[in-house]
């Protein structure tokens, strides 16, 4: 598999791990290494004394470049804030750009979204919006200079894979920034179909974090990503209503 | 003293104090590698810890990265 580029910089791998959801940090670790992903999300919160261990010496051992997010906002002025203050943390001006509307879908606020997005772009920001499936709306988020858009499948951590893979088409048909599919993922073959569908990338942590067992979720997904990309690279057969044989129909025997 | 809140919680802190001193009473210890800190809603670069003080009722976040996304 090929891989990709965001803002002129390249990963191998297109697979990029949320690291929300796993029971540990050395889950993490492993299902990040068995996933073959090149980066990682994490999010930013107030400092616990009592938590243990360092995430970003596991995400750095696992040579994982870290995608700080604005989880947990609503608005576009504190998720502005929250990726300034992950910029000081981590010394990185990439985000992944959340701005959410409610608590119970966790759909974004295309609104807020927008202008979060134009505030950050002009602040210097390689922004990667986590966004809605609406085709204008990735459109617009490219135009205010977006590195890349990240439509979901469905609402976070719902597993529910993509409910309409004809907006996903027309996103990726319109982009020429990257479109990573983000959210909605629940199984192998979600991430499979967002590849077919020609994403360049796919963005999950539920599906794998929250699997019985993350580290082999991690590996079929590594997989599904690849099988996915290769397919649509090779040019799937066009879909027909009727059966097209695939042995010869001359020189069959007569034997009546 | 001065009373003010770092992560939600009221604390008091030697007047003079800086952010730098709001983000170890914030807990964090050593080198503060991976931290992050906004004194009523605005962010202090790491550069001017030592030099923005803090009033009195400041609103102090103490942010650092967890699993998330």
């Amino acid at each position: 598999m090929s891989g990709f580029e965001i803002a002129g910089r390249t990963f191998a791998s297109r697979l990029i791990i949320g690291t929300g959801g796993f029971r540990s940090h050395e889950i993490v670790g492993e299902a990040v290494r068995a996933s073959g992903a090149d980066v990682a999300t994490v999010a930013m919160r107030r400092v616990d004394p009592a938590s243990r261990g360092s995430l970003l010496e596991v995400l750095s051992d696992a040579g994982c470049f870290l995608l700080p997010n604005t989880a947990g906002c609503f608005t576009a002025r504190d998720a502005v804030t929250t990726a300034r203050l992950a910029r000081e943390a981590l010394e990185t001006e990439w985000v992944k750009l959340e701005v959410i509307g409610d608590d119970k879908t966790l759909l974004p606020d295309a609104a807020e979204l927008l202008d979060a997005a134009a505030t950050l772009v002009a602040d210097g920001f390689t922004v990667l919006p986590y966004t809605n499936d609406d085709p204008v709306l990735a459109q617009r988020l490219e135009s205010v200079g977006c590195a890349a858009v990240m439509p979901l499948g469905s609402p976070i951590g719902s597993g529910m894979g993509i409910r309409n893979p004809y907006n996903l088409s027309l996103i990726v048909a319109n982009a020429t920034v990257p479109v990573i599919l983000d959210a909605g993922i629940g199984t192998a073959s979600d991430a499979a179909l967002a590849m077919e569908a020609g994403c360049a990338g796919v963005l999950l942590a539920s599906a794998i974090s929250r699997a019985e067992d993350p580290v082999a979720m991690a590996t079929a997904m590594r997989k599904a990503v690849e099988a996915g990309y290769e397919a649509r690279s090779a040019g799937r057969i066009p879909r027909r209503l009727y059966g097209q044989p695939s042995s010869p129909v001359d020189g069959v025997a007569e034997l009546a | 003293m001065i009373a003010l809140v770092i992560n939600g919680e009221p604390r008091e802190l030697p007047d003079g104090a800086c952010a730098a001193d709001g983000v170890r009473a914030g807990g964090v210890e050593g080198d503060a590698r991976g931290v992050a800190v906004a004194v009523d809603g605005e962010v202090v670069p790491r550069g001017e810890w030592q030099t923005t003080s803090l009033a009195q009722g400041a609103r102090v976040e103490v942010l650092q990265a967890v699993q998330g996304g």
